[in-house]
């Protein structure tokens, strides 16, 4: 795995998180006198497992916005390649608002557990979001997905789309690369009125709108951005735009 | 080990069983996740330890060749057929759109077959294919799901202008669901064939539909690999 490649940024992240979850299990213990079970807190045998999920932008010139982020049993899906996104995704999309879709989450019985990203990520930035689940889903067909958009664009996102999780030791991680998607649910114009990110500035800046003018409406892996650097007429987007696959590195670490 | 690699390289590996019994009976399902690229017609084939479709850094054979510059795989179907491989070609009746699936059903039951190759022309492209070559057929029963890239078969120089299909010829064949999305009168990008088979660096196009450098639709028809999914389930 490439965790030398990065261990400036992340590591230290991991640590620094996992000290911080001990010290909150420490402080729940102590207020509760009532609780006879004292002595765990290093107990791998608790009643929780807390996952500690890092999320890196591998991209150029794309901020991601606040990510989504959800622990499923196999069969949740946040969408399907191929088949039209649902609204809560198309808002995530098209104006990088999670909010609709972590509200889906919470309602479906296969989610065991969600979070929020804590707010934009930078090109070349990490976040980590701490999720805590019931012991009990830590089981075969446990699974992760990572949702953020891509945010100078139409309606891009990079996704981890419901990822298998095998059963994870305490201090374990495991990394994935994830792919950028197209939730086809509004035009590639990469216009200034648009794009709600900050290569629009000065613009409409539009986020989400309920009209689907995409040429086909299904999610498919994103084709890129052209810029007009490339040509494109009406874009405002510039090379320092564009990105390749992956564009997103997601680790998810069992701290507890 | 295998399980963690198999991971962290973006393969998804579900249901494993500890059983050790012999792939025999197994479903094929290519999905095309691109938003503008149709597939020609499928080969999908078990074919025996040892062979494989192309290799990259080498000539593409004649049989690559029609199948990435024509859709036309009657050649590779032929060279299956005296490896004594087992096939399902044309899963989907034709092309598969952007955003389909089909599936094959292949029984490799008393059979040497133990590698799974899945290839077709990718459209716009002048020698553009997807493929997965020539991997391992899991031989525990699950569901494996695999990404396959886009290659260029180095055959045709990426002029980007409507033309023929056959082998050897410029441009590349337009079949009627193309027809009103690819443009025309573009003065062609100036491209010879590499030489080799590589992964696809891309399509230029232009965002105009009636001249520029390219008939192909920058805003359409790019893609960025992988370009297709393809789930495995053997029974």
């Amino acid at each position: 795995m490439n965790r030398k490649a990065n261990l400036t940024g992340t590591s230290g992240v991991y640590r620094w998180s996992a000290i911080l979850g001990i010290t909150a299990l420490t402080t729940l213990l102590a207020g509760c006198p009532f609780d006879g079970d004292n002595d765990n807190v290093n107990d791998n045998n608790s009643d929780t497992d807390t996952f500690e999920v890092t999320i890196t932008n591998l991209t150029a010139g794309q901020p991601f916005s606040p990510a989504a982020v959800i622990f499923h049993g196999q069969h949740w899906r946040a969408f399907t390649t191929g088949e039209p996104a649902s609204v809560a995704l198309e808002t995530l999309a098209e104006g990088g608002n999670n909010a609709s879709l972590l509200a889906e989450a919470a309602d479906a019985s296969q989610v065991y557990g969600h979070a929020s990203g804590h707010g934009p990520i930078a090109p070349g930035a990490s976040e980590t979001v701490t999720i805590t689940l019931p012991e009990a889903h830590n089981r075969d067909g446990l699974s992760v997905s990572v949702l953020t958009m891509l945010v100078n664009s139409n309606d891009g996102l990079a996704a981890l789309n419901g990822v298998s999780l095998p059963a994870l030791e305490e201090r374990q991680s495991l990394h994935f690369t994830a792919l950028s998607y197209d939730s086809g649910t509004e035009a590639n114009t990469e216009t200034v009125d648009t794009i709600p990110g900050p290569a629009a500035s000065g613009g409409a800046q539009e986020g989400f709108n309920p009209v689907r003018d995409d040429v086909r409406d299904a999610v498919a892996l994103h084709g890129g951005v052209v810029t007009q650097d490339d040509g494109m007429t009406g874009s405002v987007l510039r090379a320092q735009h564009r990105w390749d696959h992956p564009a997103m590195r997601v680790t998810v670490v069992r701290t507890d | 080990m295998k399980l963690t690699r198999a991971v962290t390289t973006g393969l998804a590996i579900l249901g494993l069983t500890p059983a050790l019994v012999q792939a025999a009976d197994l479903t094929v399902t290519i999905e095309n996740l691109t938003r503008g690229v149709y597939f020609t017609p499928l080969a999908v084939a078990a074919h025996p330890e040892g062979s494989q479709l192309f290799q990259t850094g080498q000539p593409a054979s004649t049989q690559i060749q029609a199948m990435a510059e024509g859709g036309d795989i009657s050649g590779l179907a032929g060279q299956l057929s005296s490896l004594g491989a087992t096939q399902a070609n044309n899963p989907a009746g034709g092309l598969l759109a952007p955003g389909a699936s089909a599936t094959a059903s292949l029984n490799t039951d008393g059979t040497a077959n133990t590698q799974l190759s899945v290839t077709a022309m990718l459209l716009p492209t002048n020698d553009g294919f997807v493929a997965l070559n020539a991997i391992d057929i899991p031989t525990t029963p699950g569901t494996y799901s695999f990404y396959a890239n886009a290659y260029d078969a180095g055959t045709e120089g990426n002029d980007e202008v409507r033309g023929s299909g056959s082998p050897g010829e410029a441009g590349f064949p337009v079949p009627p669901p193309l027809e009103p999305v690819v443009g025309t009168g573009a003065t062609g990008i100036t491209a010879a064939a590499e030489g080799f088979v590589h992964i696809h660096r891309g399509v230029l196009g232009d965002s105009d539909n009636g001249a520029g450098p390219s008939d192909i639709d920058s805003g359409l028809h790019r893609w960025l690999n992988p370009v297709a999914r393809i789930t495995v389930t053997v029974n």
